[in-house]
């Protein structure tokens, strides 16, 4: 029974992969979201509808794109997991798109607290010594800063010129996803007055992934153990 | 020369349309006007534009009381829509929009407020043994919440020192507590709260006889919805809005200052004060600037005592308000 779902799961996963259309299907579903916010930043701004977010449109914006750039910083680490699970290589070829995409939200998640909490919409009126107040005292900032600190340079060396240029330390560095993640969601937990229900999920599909992770690392010895005592 | 001046007292106050509601009617004509489909397009407008002047509300008469106002141009009113679709109560959920969704299961019919402690006359008290309804006051508020942003809202009332008095509190009793009401029954989301329930707030008997501090019974022209605080509420507008208490069931006089709930919750962040100070940051964030919403940006300055500091800086003269935050 379980072997069946098993193979039915891989089987859908393989159909998905080899689809014709899987990089660019997959790319339109990351851009879809930022279609939204640039919609309702239009309704806000441009459209005259001030409370089509609510009465905090800033808030909304700042927590969708946080959450956005969160959940694509998963799903780009679900990837792997899943290919090794069940056997679907061909995932791995929207892994660094994945991942490409979920800076591209938080860069509009830094980009919106700049502008909107920090007044950066122009050098007179950016509040530089805020941000940098912000930077040293406000832990939640921190973490958040760590996170996107890790993203930015994740995706700039994600090229493939990178990938040949530091060779090994290239798989080194790009663990830095993980480093991020866990910062991305403790910068979630410090933001929220006493509700943590949301931040905890995250924290259980973290946890989930390092699981995984652990459980290849051991899968991966004992397989070279059984190859070096068999030759 | 002859000089009339027209009192309000020669204008029964019903009569007299506030500008808010008289504006948003406007407002509305413009849109069912705007409306492509004409004439259904206003009627099913209509049905919104009622629900926006909420249904199901009771109309509250009373006196515009301009002493307590604010200057509309640089503190314009927010809607109604944004006052109530926007609210804290972590009974109801802890997402903004989420008490508006849920608090109409709190049933604030029939209501009793139990008052207690160092006071001559305790015992249960309906709302209108504690309101004179016939006293009800209109005032136009600034609603500061510690969270940095802030709001303008037109809240009907009494003084709470009116409310008080009618119960007589000891010379004994420097600080009053008040609770707000916890039913797990009516409020499916209580355990996401996050802060032990029942909400609790106080105010050191200055501030609660201070003639700013508000027993709240409506808000624009209308009966409290619940998800402000129905039925009754204290509004404190020199301090953040956490320190407003809503739905109150009981009041306690007390001689020792009560711990209200954010201040148990985390004492780091939130104290018993909690006075609107753009120069006490909150540990997360600063306080020097607010977001008057709906605004986008956070560029507005924070008034010393939400801009009340005329009336109130007097009552901590020589505290250290960075060490009573």
């Amino acid at each position: 029974m379980i072997r069946r779902a098993w193979a039915g799961v891989s089987a859908v996963l393989a159909g998905l992969a080899n689809w014709r259309f899987f990089k660019p299907a997959v790319f339109i579903a990351c851009a879809v979201p930022l279609l939204v916010v640039a919609y309702e930043l239009c309704q806000v701004l441009l459209w005259n509808q001030p409370d089509a977010l609510g009465a905090d449109p800033a808030k909304a914006l700042l927590h969708e794109t946080g959450r956005d750039a969160l959940a694509l910083l998963f799903i780009t680490l679900t990837i792997t997991p899943l290919r090794r699970l069940f056997r679907v290589n061909r995932l791995q070829i929207v892994r660094r798109m994945l991942g490409v995409w979920s800076f591209t939200y938080a860069v509009v998640h830094v980009s919106m607290y700049l502008v909107f909490d920090q007044l950066c919409y122009s050098w007179e009126t950016c509040q530089i010594g805020d941000i940098g107040k912000d930077l040293v005292k406000r832990p939640f900032i921190i973490a958040g800063m760590v996170a996107f600190t890790g993203l930015t340079l994740l995706a700039i060396t994600s090229t493939g010129g990178w990938v040949r240029r530091l060779k090994k330390n290239w798989q080194r560095l790009h663990r830095l996803a993980y480093v991020a993640a866990v910062a991305a969601i403790v910068h979630f937990v410090w933001i929220q007055k006493s509700d943590f229900s949301e931040p905890l999920k995250w924290s259980y599909w973290l946890a989930v992934l390092f699981g995984l992770r652990i459980y290849f690392t051991i899968q991966k010895r004992t397989a070279t153990r059984r190859t070096a005592v068999s030759s | 020369m002859l000089i009339k001046i027209k009192t309000l007292a020669d204008i029964p106050s019903s009569e007299i349309t506030p500008e808010h509601v008289y504006r948003s009617r406007r407002d509305f004509m413009k849109v069912a006007a705007a409306g492509t489909v004409g004439a259904v397009t206003a009627a099913i407008l209509g049905d919104t534009a009622c629900a926006q002047a909420p249904t199901g509300l009771a109309a509250l008469s009373a006196k515009p009381n301009a002493s307590f106002g604010v200057d509309e141009k640089t503190d314009p009113l927010n809607t109604y829509e944004q006052i109530t679709t926007y609210n804290n109560y972590y009974e109801f959920g802890t997402r903004k929009p989420q008490p508006a969704q849920n608090a109409h299961t709190l049933k604030v019919k029939p209501w009793t407020v139990k008052v207690d402690g160092l006071v001559e006359k305790p015992g249960d008290y309906g709302i209108e043994d504690l309101v004179n309804f016939n006293q009800l006051e209109e005032r136009v508020y600034r609603h500061r919440c510690v969270e940095a942003w802030s709001m303008v809202m037109p809240f009907i009332g009494v003084p709470l020192s009116s409310v008080l008095s009618k119960v007589g509190p000891r010379a004994s009793a420097k600080f009053v507590e008040f609770t707000t009401v916890y039913r797990p029954a009516e409020m499916p989301l209580w355990p996401y709260a996050g802060i032990e329930l029942p909400y609790l707030e106080g105010l050191r008997m200055d501030e609660a006889m201070h003639p700013l501090t508000l027993m709240v019974v409506g808000l624009y022209g209308k009966v409290l919805p619940n998800q402000n605080g129905a039925p009754l509420r204290v509004h404190v507008p020199w301090k953040y809005g956490f320190k407003s208490g809503k739905s109150i069931v009981r009041i306690r006089f007390t001689d020792k200052e009560p711990l209200n709930t954010w201040q148990a919750t985390r004492a780091d962040e939130y104290g018993f004060y909690a006075n609107v100070n753009p120069n006490v940051s909150h540990p997360r964030w600063s306080q020097a600037r607010e977001q008057r919403l709906p605004s986008l940006l956070k560029n507005r300055p924070t008034l010393m005592f939400n801009g009340y500091a005329d009336q109130v800086a007097s009552l901590y003269a020589g505290m250290d308000l960075a060490k009573f935050y």
